[in-house]
C-alpha cells in the first residue's frame, strides 16, 4: 500500500500546498478511500499538520474516510430527477440498506452516495451501480436490485 | 499520419489568407466526410447517448459492417442535440443527403440498415435528412432543419456538435479550428485581441453578464510577470448539463478558446476547473489538450511566435461554493473553497496574489468564433445589449429534452412550446426554472420575456448558468423550494453568518411547513407559524448581508416562488393542503367502502398499520395513524383508495 503512495508522490514536488488537492483526489481514486496513515504521510511530504489536511478533506464532498463497498451506488438527485421522483428511490435504498449516504453497509459489501445532475436527465431518476447507468429507476424496483447484486457479489 | 499533419500545418494553419486554394479545400472535405467514395455511419456518444445505450448499438453496426457492407465507415460523434432521441445514428450514402434516425438502440440496427442499404427506409424511426450541401435530396423526407426543435435555434456554440470525432484534431482543423488562435499569436498583440472581444460585445455567460473583453483588459493591465486564465467548468448546478454536453461534443473548441484567451492577456499557463463526475468529458478534453500538444499548439515558442502556453486540468473536489471565483481560486491554491471579500477583484490579485481571469466554458467557447468571423458579425447575432447566443439545458417535463442554443432575444415561450414542444402527457404548464439552484421560477405571464441581460434584470430574473427546468402541473412548489433550500444549506461554505444559520433556518421552517399537523401539541404550531412570518425577513437579511454570492441569492427560488405561486404556500400554511399531492405529511387518505373487496393487500403493507378491516369486507383508514406513504395507494388494485 505504501508503495502505491511512494509512485503517486513522485510526481508532486514536496512542500507545495497546491499540489495538497490533486494528491489527495490521486490517492482516493487508487485506494478508494483515504486512511488515517495516507494523511500522516501526506501530512509529512508537503509540510501541512493532520488536522489542516483533514480540515480541507472533510470540508469537501468527494473525500472518503472509510473504504467504498464492492456495491457502489450513485444516485442522481438534480432537479430534472428530483421532479420525476428521485426522493423515493433514495429513500428506499436509506430503508433497505439501513445506512446513510456516504456511509458504507458492515459486511463492507455496499455504499451509496447521492450526486446532483450526471446528464441523463430525460431518463430521470436514474442511478448508477459500478459504472453501470440504470435509468427510469423505481422504488420498487430497488428490493430485487440489491437482492440481485448482493447475489452476484457472494458468489463471486 | 505524419505527412497529415505536415500537411495540415503548413497549408491549413499557416496559411496566410482567409480562404484556402480549391486543392487544399478539397483534401478538408474529405477529412470532414463530405466526399467519400463508402458510406459513413455517425453515432453520438455522450453521456445521454451511453445512458440510452448507443455503446451496444455501435457495436452492434460495427458487426453488420463487418458482415455485409464492409468499407463502410463507422464514427463516435458528440451530441446533436435532441436528449430524447438518443441513441442518434445518422447515416450518409456516397453523394446523398445525411439521414438522422432516432432512438436506434441495438435490435433495431439489423432491419435499419438493411432497409437503408437497400433503398427501403423505415419511416417510424426516420427524424429527417439534413440539407443545403450540394447532395442528392432523398424525396419525401422533411429536413431536419425545419423540425420545430431545430428551425427555432440558431447554433452557433454547437455548430460543430455532432459533426465530428471530438477526438480527432485533423477533423475539428479541417472545419476551420485552431486557424484564429495561429492567426492571433503570429499578427495580433495582445490588446489587438482584447480589442476585438471588446469590441464584439462578448459578456461572461455565467450569469453576472460582465464584459468579457473589459475583463481580460484588467488583468493584462496590472503589472506582473505571471498572470493565469482559469476556465471554470465546475457547472455544479442540479440539473445543468450544457457545459459537460458541449466538451463532450466538442472538446478542441474550448481549447482553442482558452488558448485565444490566455494569449489576450499574456497568461503562460491556464487551468480548466472541472467538474467532478463528467470523466468521459474529461477524458475526451484531455486527449484534445493532447492532441494539440502534438501539433505544436500548445507548448513552448508556438509555431516560431515566441509565444509560451500550457494548459492542465484540474478536477473540482465537491463544493457546490467553488464555482465562486475566489473560493475557486482558494481550491486551487490548495484550501478550503471558501470566498474573499472583494475587491481586490481576481484580475488585479488571483491566483497566488497574480492576476487571474475566470471565464466559464461557454463565454469562452464564443472567443474562436468572433475571432473566426470577426467582431461585426458577432455583433449581429442576438440583441443591442447582449450580442450573441445563450445554451440552455432543457429538461423536467417538457416533451423534448436536450441542449439547446438559441439567439439572445428569443422569448422563453419560443423555448418552451416550439423547441421543447410543450409538457409531457398533456399536463398543465406551471412554471420554468432558469439559474439552478438559486435561480428563479418563469410563469406564464412571464413567458413572453426575451433572454437578454437588462430585460431580464427587470423582470427580477437572473440568466443562470444555463439550467432550464420545465414544472407541470404536479409539481408542489413548496417542496421544489423545500429541495433547493436543502441542497443550499449543505452547500453553504459555513464562513459567515447569515448564509451559514439562514439557510438552515429556512430550511427548518420550510420542513415545518410541510409536516404532518398534531393537534395535541400547540407549541410546535405556534413555532411554524412564527417561523413562516420571518421566512421573507431571513430572506431578505441573507440577500443583504451575505459574502458571496452564494448566500446572497440562496432565497432566490424562495422569493420568487413566493411572488409568482403565494396561493399555494397559503394552502400548505393555513388549510394544510398540498394541491399537487406531492407533501406526504399533509396527504390523507380514505377507503372508497364501494369499491374496496377486502382483500388486505393494502393492510399487509402498511407500514405503520393504520388500515383495519375483515377479510372481504371492506377496509378502513385510521387518519391519525397514516403517514401519507402512498404505499396502499400505489398497490390497491381497485383503485378504492383516494387522496383526500
Amino acid at each position: 500500500m505504501s508503495r502505491d503512495l511512494e509512485t503517486i508522490i513522485k510526481k508532486y514536488k514536496s512542500g507545495r500546498r497546491e499540489d495538497l488537492i490533486p494528491l489527495l483526489q490521486e490517492i482516493q481514486d487508487d485506494q478508494g478511500y483515504i486512511s488515517e496513515e495516507m494523511i500522516v504521510k501526506v501530512g509529512g511530504f508537503l509540510g501541512l499538520s493532520t488536522t489542516k489536511i483533514y480540515g480541507l478533506a472533510t470540508f469537501y464532498d468527494q473525500f472518503r474516510f472509510v473504504p467504498e463497498g464492492k456495491i457502489r451506488i450513485k444516485i442522481c438527485n438534480g432537479t430534472s430527477c428530483f421532479l420525476n421522483g428521485s426522493r423515493g428511490v433514495i429513500n428506499k435504498i436509506k430503508e433497505e440498506t439501513g445506512i446513510r449516504a456516504g456511509q458504507t453497509s458492515r459486511d463492507g459489501n455496499l455504499s451509496y452516495e447521492i450526486v446532483t445532475c450526471m446528464g441523463g436527465c430525460n431518463n430521470g431518476p436514474i442511478i448508477i451501480v459500478n459504472d453501470e447507468y440504470y435509468p427510469h429507476i423505481k422504488p420498487e424496483q430497488i428490493p430485487d436490485l440489491l437482492k440481485k447484486l448482493r447475489y452476484i457479489i457472494e458468489n463471486d | 499520419m505524419e505527412d497529415l499533419k505536415k500537411f495540415l500545418t503548413s497549408k491549413v494553419l499557416l496559411f496566410e489568407a482567409d480562404t484556402l486554394p480549391a486543392e487544399t479545400e478539397k483534401v478538408l472535405r474529405q477529412i470532414r466526410r463530405e466526399k467519400t467514395d463508402n458510406a459513413v455511419i455517425l453515432i453520438s456518444s455522450g453521456t445521454a447517448s451511453i445512458i440510452a445505450g448507443s455503446e451496444k448499438t455501435w457495436s452492434a453496426v460495427n458487426s453488420y459492417i463487418d458482415d455485409n457492407e464492409p468499407g463502410t465507415d463507422l464514427v463516435r460523434v458528440g451530441c446533436t442535440g435532441p436528449a430524447n432521441f438518443e441513441p442518434l445514428l445518422s447515416i450518409q450514402l456516397p453523394g446523398k443527403n445525411k439521414l438522422f434516425f432516432r432512438n436506434i438502440t441495438e435490435e433495431k440496427v439489423e432491419p435499419l440498415l438493411n432497409g437503408v442499404f437497400h433503398n427501403d427506409i423505415n419511416k417510424d424511426d426516420l427524424v429527417g435528412q439534413h440539407g443545403g450541401r450540394g447532395f442528392e435530396l432523398w424525396p419525401g423526407i422533411p429536413f431536419i432543419e425545419e423540425m420545430d426543435f431545430f428551425r427555432y435555434q440558431k447554433r452557433v456554440i454547437l455548430g460543430n456538435c455532432g459533426c465530428y470525432d471530438p477526438e480527432n484534431i485533423e477533423e475539428y482543423i479541417a472545419h476551420g479550428g485552431y486557424r484564429a488562435f495561429v492567426k492571433a499569436i503570429r499578427h495580433y498583440t495582445y490588446e489587438e485581441v482584447c480589442n476585438i472581444i471588446e469590441k464584439s460585445g462578448l459578456r461572461g455567460r455565467s450569469g453576472g453578464g460582465y464584459p468579457t473583453g473589459l475583463k481580460w483588459k484588467q488583468a493584462l493591465n496590472t503589472s506582473s510577470s505571471v498572470r493565469y486564465l482559469v476556465c471554470n467548468a465546475k457547472e455544479s448546478d442540479p440539473g445543468a448539463f450544457t457545459d459537460r454536453t458541449i466538451l463532450e461534443s466538442d472538446p478542441h473548441r474550448l481549447v482553442e478558446g482558452v488558448a485565444i484567451a490566455s494569449y489576450a492577456i499574456g497568461a503562460a499557463s491556464a487551468i480548466i476547473f472541472f467538474r467532478r463526475g463528467s470523466e468521459h468529458a474529461r477524458q475526451r478534453l484531455q486527449k484534445a489538450i493532447d492532441s494539440a500538444r502534438e501539433y505544436g499548439l500548445l507548448g513552448s515558442n508556438i509555431f516560431s511566435s515566441g509565444y509560451k502556453l500550457d494548459i492542465t486540468i484540474r478536477k473540482e473536489p465537491g463544493a457546490f461554493v467553488c464555482g465562486e471565483e475566489t473560493a475557486l481560486i482558494s481550491t486551487l491554491e490548495g484550501k478550503r473553497g471558501m470566498p474573499q471579500l472583494k475587491p481586490p477583484y481576481p484580475t488585479s490579485a488571483g491566483l497566488f496574489g497574480k492576476p487571474t481571469v475566470i471565464n466559464n466554458v461557454e463565454t469562452l467557447m464564443n472567443v474562436p468564433l468572433i475571432m473566426q468571423n470577426g467582431p461585426e458579425w458577432y455583433r449581429k447575432l442576438g440583441t443591442q445589449n447582449s450580442p450573441g447566443t445563450k445554451v440552455f439545458a432543457v429538461a423536467g417535463k417538457g416533451r423534448m429534452s436536450g441542449v439547446i442554443e438559441v439567439e439572445m432575444g428569443t422569448t422563453f415561450r419560443t423555448i418552451l412550446e416550439d423547441i421543447g414542444d410543450g409538457i409531457k402527457e398533456g399536463k398543465k404548464f406551471k412554471a420554468i426554472q432558469i439559474g439552478g439552484a438559486s435561480g428563479s421560477f418563469i410563469t406564464s405571464e412571464n413567458l413572453d420575456t426575451a433572454i437578454d441581460y437588462e430585460e431580464m434584470r427587470e423582470r427580477g430574473v437572473g440568466m443562470g448558468a444555463g439550467g432550464f427546468v420545465i414544472i407541470d402541473e404536479d409539481t408542489c412548489m413548496v417542496d421544489l423550494v423545500r429541495y433547493y433550500m436543502e441542497f443550499m444549506r449543505n452547500e453553504s461554505c459555513g464562513k459567515c453568518i447569515p448564509c451559514r444559520e439562514g439557510t438552515g433556518r429556512m430550511l427548518e421552517i420550510m420542513e415545518s411547513v410541510i409536516r404532518k399537523p398534531s393537534d395535541d401539541d400547540s407549541g410546535t404550531t405556534l413555532e411554524r407559524f412564527k417561523g413562516v412570518m420571518q421566512l421573507e425577513t431571513i430572506a431578505s437579511v441573507m440577500k443583504d448581508t451575505s459574502l458571496c454570492g452564494l448566500g446572497q441569492t440562496a432565497s432566490n427560488p424562495f422569493m420568487s416562488a413566493l411572488k409568482n405561486f403565494r396561493e399555494e404556500f397559503e394552502e400548505h400554511i393555513f388549510d394544510r393542503k398540498c394541491r399537487a399531492n406531492i407533501c406526504r405529511g399533509l396527504r390523507t387518505f380514505s377507503i372508497d367502502v364501494d369499491k374496496c373487496t377486502g382483500c388486505t393487500a393494502c393492510a399487509s403493507k402498511c407500514p405503520v398499520n393504520a388500515i383495519y378491516g375483515t377479510r372481504l369486507q371492506p377496509f378502513f383508514i385510521v387518519e391519525e395513524k397514516c403517514i401519507g406513504c402512498g404505499v396502499c395507494y400505489d398497490i390497491c388494485k381497485f383503485s378504492a383508495i383516494t387522496v383526500k
